[in-house]
């Protein structure tokens, strides 16, 4: 019985929740970027202006101009189709990497929710193994040993996710078992793994929503720091971090040619970290109304 | 000069679904050791108003009206201004002593806090007063116990901490929000006598919001009846509790179950249910859901009506109430039988 | 000789606390210690208490959604606690409970439908079709409309969001209905109406309760018989014309004594003041 009126929790079907998210300035900027992220994928699988993999040494070094809209690099080969064909490989890494680290995180989470005890305490200490990794040299030595490529890279930043699904689907799990519509379902003699699917999960999916979007982008930059080192995406497979790399003892020559991946690597991070915390902001009830 | 004096207060809040009017027009006074009560269900706007006084409404929310305490007007100061105020000359006592006292500090630190804040007392003067507060308000062996934290404490006692800090500064006025609902009947009737006590020796004025119309019957002198963020009934609380007059009035006495009344014999209740405050209709609050209603209802707010010195209701059909009062038709049960019989 | 419809025998639950010192042996905590009653069919039970005198704890006892340390209950003469897993979940259908908190007890991401249904899917031998027709009744029943099946429960008040728990409790027709204090949360005009309600379904389905609260006014309302529990025990028992004019045990009478009456009181002679330092 509160005294002021609270919002109601917005159900992603609700008429509230599109009101809202199209009234929060960062997600719909996060929404843009994103979509721009992803429509650029997109494109390039349907066209580039020239062919990013085609080098063509007398076009070497250009400036932007009419022909090359964002120049050429050393090589030849047209910035704007590089940058377009680049976004794959994040997108691709994001996506997977983000996917194995939620649907595994997640299940083990959900498992050491309903079964508490020692499995839970197990489950907790493994992930804190875990994060006593520092993720970005996890993913180097990965890399390294069984050897650089776009695979290897996505599976070592996939690695590095699942310790933090698993964390805070736990904490969210735990937090709705402990509610009493959980007891109620107990009490019509539900088991765990039905109140898991039924209950759980439709309540903590708004957490693990966000957090995707903020492991994406994580997972971004991840790949473009694998790719600056050698170890992610291999030529001529086209890859920001390995542009930047490349432009990198260029830089007082031509330096547009570091400043365009690195844009799109900033442009990606930021939009879906926007995106992120406007999802959160849109979510929470609480935080949503002014004070 | 009386202590507190209201007038015209209206309160307008921001809500996802629009504007809603959850105080309309309410006026009344209190004068210093006064004791009133604010009655109603929840979304009838008495938490509001409470809030409206102390100025801690979210800042989407419009205030329009006066509020003049001690000759001053509180709509017009700003919230340092507000901050002097509370907790220095209005004391405030929340529902849930739970949350209302902060898990991390010693409540010796809690208590003391007002004191240094307000009157600028050093570390040792404020524990020193701290302590005689927590043995005043009936705390076993407050000189041992100030250092501890809130959760070695049960409900009852942190709720007689949280009245321990409202009163560390001496306040003129002290209001309580439901200050018993979270506590067990046996704690409730103890921390009731405390705050009655205290309020007499102290000479404070009390503001004391209930749901509860036995709470109110025993603690307070006078008393409005809040509905749809107007008061509808207004007057002492024992000619409110001996004539009532207003239809929700008449309905909220009738709906509660007393520890006399048959099993199987129905509770007499109120058809419908309370509107939300972005829904509340034009005119009376209480139009559609009263047995009363007729056409003018719907149109304008009803006017204050006096009907004895000092007891006012807000109604236009009160010569139909009282018509019916008098001569009791089987649906509604005669009142004050329950009472009589105690 | 019918076994009766409720039978708790000699119910214990102890708890063991956190070791406070390395070499002394955990403390224990007495939720309840040692409560017997029976429950007749057609004869709803109070249970009164207060916060600390094990309620929460013998509702879900009773409800065998916690392990007693000794004792028994027996549903139609079968005891929950020993009854294979698939039987007890059979054995639910007969025994369903209604909570205290509106707001929380109704899963905000599902539709009435599905809340309502619940305990009936979970039995699994109903047919959908079939399962969505007993919805229906159930939600009329409690005076809603059927075409409130499909709404989400933060659509409703809090009155109608407790009439929701009570048709999902009614769903498979169970013999008795624990209701853990069922109006607590509830304003006093929106109480009387569930309240109505409670006392007409007893009538039409012939459902017993066995209704906790802390208030002795509306346990009066629906039960034939209240047992007061206190600090994990049952100190007096009886129907309650007798229990609430003339209550034998200390505890009692003050929780009677307590209940505010809704009567002016002139200033109550008191000693001066409360004596110091001696709050609970």
């Amino acid at each position: 019985m509160s005294a002021i009126p609270v919002a109601t929790p917005p159900l992603l079907h609700g008429p509230g929740f599109w009101k809202r998210a199209l009234g929060h300035r960062s997600f719909v900027i996060g929404a843009v970027l994103s979509l721009l992220l992803a429509l650029t994928a997109l494109l390039s699988l349907l066209w580039t202006p020239y062919s990013p993999y085609e080098v063509v040494m007398a076009a070497k070094m250009l400036p932007p101009d009419s022909h090359h809209w964002l120049g050429t690099d050393p090589y030849g080969r047209d910035v704007a189709s590089l940058i377009l064909v680049g976004a794959r490989a994040s997108i691709a890494v994001g996506v997977i990497a983000v996917s194995i680290g939620l649907l595994i995180g997640t299940a083990f989470g959900l498992l050491a929710a309903a079964r508490r005890g020692w499995v839970e305490e197990a489950i907790m200490r493994v992930a804190d193994f875990g994060f006593a990794f520092p993720a970005i040299l996890s993913a180097i030595m990965l890399t390294a040993v069984f050897g650089a490529g776009m695979v290897n890279a996505i599976i070592a930043i996939g690695i590095y996710n699942i310790p933090t699904f698993a964390r805070i689907t736990r904490a969210s799990a735990n937090a709705v078992w402990s509610r009493e519509f959980v007891l109620a379902a107990r009490a019509c003699g539900k088991g765990p793994l039905s109140i898991t699917m039924e209950h759980v999960l439709p309540n903590i999916a708004s957490v693990l929503i966000v957090q995707a979007t903020i492991r994406f982008a994580i997972a971004i930059l991840a790949e473009a720091a694998l790719s600056y080192l050698g170890l992610g995406t291999q030529p001529p497979q086209p890859s920001w971090g390995r542009m930047l790399s490349e432009a990198q003892t260029l830089l007082f020559q031509a330096p547009l040619l570091a400043v365009f991946p690195g844009a799109a690597i900033a442009l990606a991070v930021l939009g879906l970290n926007l995106l992120g915390d406007g999802l959160r902001d849109i979510f929470d009830p609480r935080l949503a109304r002014k004070r | 000069m009386p202590l507190l004096e209201v007038s015209n207060l209206h309160v307008r809040l921001h809500t996802h679904r629009g504007p809603a009017y959850a105080v309309r027009d309410v006026s009344f006074t209190l004068e210093r050791g006064e004791t009133l009560g604010l009655v109603g269900e929840s979304g009838c706007g008495k938490s509001i108003t409470v809030m409206a006084l102390m100025g801690l409404l979210p800042e989407s929310a419009q205030v329009t009206g006066s509020i003049r305490f001690d000759g001053q007007e509180l709509t017009a100061k700003s919230d340092p201004q507000m901050c002097e105020i509370r907790g220095n000359r209005i004391g405030m006592i929340f529902q849930e002593p739970m949350t209302a006292l902060n898990p991390v500090h010693s409540i010796g630190r809690q208590v003391a806090e007002p004191l240094r804040l307000h009157r600028g007392l050093s570390a040792s003067a404020a524990r020193k007063e701290a302590i005689s507060l927590l043995d005043r308000v009936g705390i076993p062996q407050a000189a041992r116990r100030i250092d501890a934290y809130p959760h070695q404490f049960s409900g009852g006692q942190r709720q007689r901490v949280t009245i321990a800090m409202a009163l560390a500064c001496g306040p003129d006025l002290l209001i309580a929000d439901e200050p018993t609902t979270a506590l067990d009947v046996t704690i409730q009737q103890q921390i009731l006598e405390l705050i009655s006590d205290l309020v007499a020796e102290r000479g404070m004025a009390l503001m004391l919001i209930s749901h509860d119309l036995g709470v109110i019957a025993q603690n307070v002198a006078r008393m409005l009846v809040m509905y749809g963020g107007s008061v509808v009934e207004s007057g002492p609380t024992e000619a409110v509790f001996a004539h009532r007059m207003h239809p929700y009035t008449l309905g909220l006495f009738a709906a509660r179950p007393g520890l006399l009344s048959q099993k199987g014999r129905k509770l007499a209740t109120i058809a419908g249910s309370v509107p939300e405050l972005v829904d509340l209709p034009a005119g009376c609050p209480f139009a559609g859901r009263c047995r009363f209603t007729i056409p003018e209802c719907h149109v304008t707010v009803p006017p204050p009506h006096q009907v004895e010195p000092g007891h006012h209701v807000r109604c236009i059909r009160l010569e139909a109430v009282a018509a019916e009062k008098a001569a009791p038709t089987p649906t509604l049960p005669r009142e004050g039988r329950e009472e009589e019989a105690a | 000789m019918n076994a009766p419809l409720l039978q708790v025998e000699n119910l214990v639950r102890e708890y063991t606390m956190p070791r406070e010192r390395l070499l002394e042996p955990p403390h224990k905590v007495h939720a309840l210690n040692g409560v017997s009653f029976v429950i007749e069919a057609g004869r709803s039970m109070g249970i009164v208490g207060e916060s600390g005198s094990g309620k929460s704890t013998l509702a879900r006892l009773v409800m065998a959604l916690d392990q007693p340390t000794s004792g028994s209950v027996k549903l139609l003469g079968r005891d929950l606690h020993a009854l294979p897993r698939e039987q007890l979940r059979q054995a639910r259908r007969d025994i369903q409970m209604v909570f205290q908190d509106p707001y929380g007890s109704l899963d905000p991401r599902q539709t009435i439908e599905r809340i309502v249904t619940e305990p009936l899917a979970a039995q699994g031998d109903t047919a959908r079709a079939e399962q969505h027709r007993r919805a229906a009744d159930a939600v009329t029943s409690v005076g809603l409309r059927a075409n409130d099946l499909r709404k989400y429960p933060h659509e409703f008040s809090g009155g109608q969001r407790q009439r929701i728990a009570i048709a999902r409790a009614l769903i498979t027709r169970p013999r008795l209905i624990v209701a853990d204090e069922p109006v607590s949360a509830l304003d006093v005009s929106v109480q009387a109406q569930v309240l109505n309600l409670m006392q007409d379904l007893q009538a039409e389905f012939g459902i017993t309760y066995m209704l906790i609260s802390h208030d002795l006014a509306v346990v009066r309302h629906l039960c034939d018989d209240v047992a007061v529990l206190w600090q994990g025990r049952i100190v007096e028992q009886g129907p309650p014309e007798r229990l609430f004019s003339a209550a034998e045990h200390p505890y009692t009478r003050a929780l009677l004594e307590a209940v505010p009456k809704a009567e002016p009181a002139r200033r109550k002679a008191r000693p001066s003041g409360l004596p110091h330092g001696t709050g609970r």
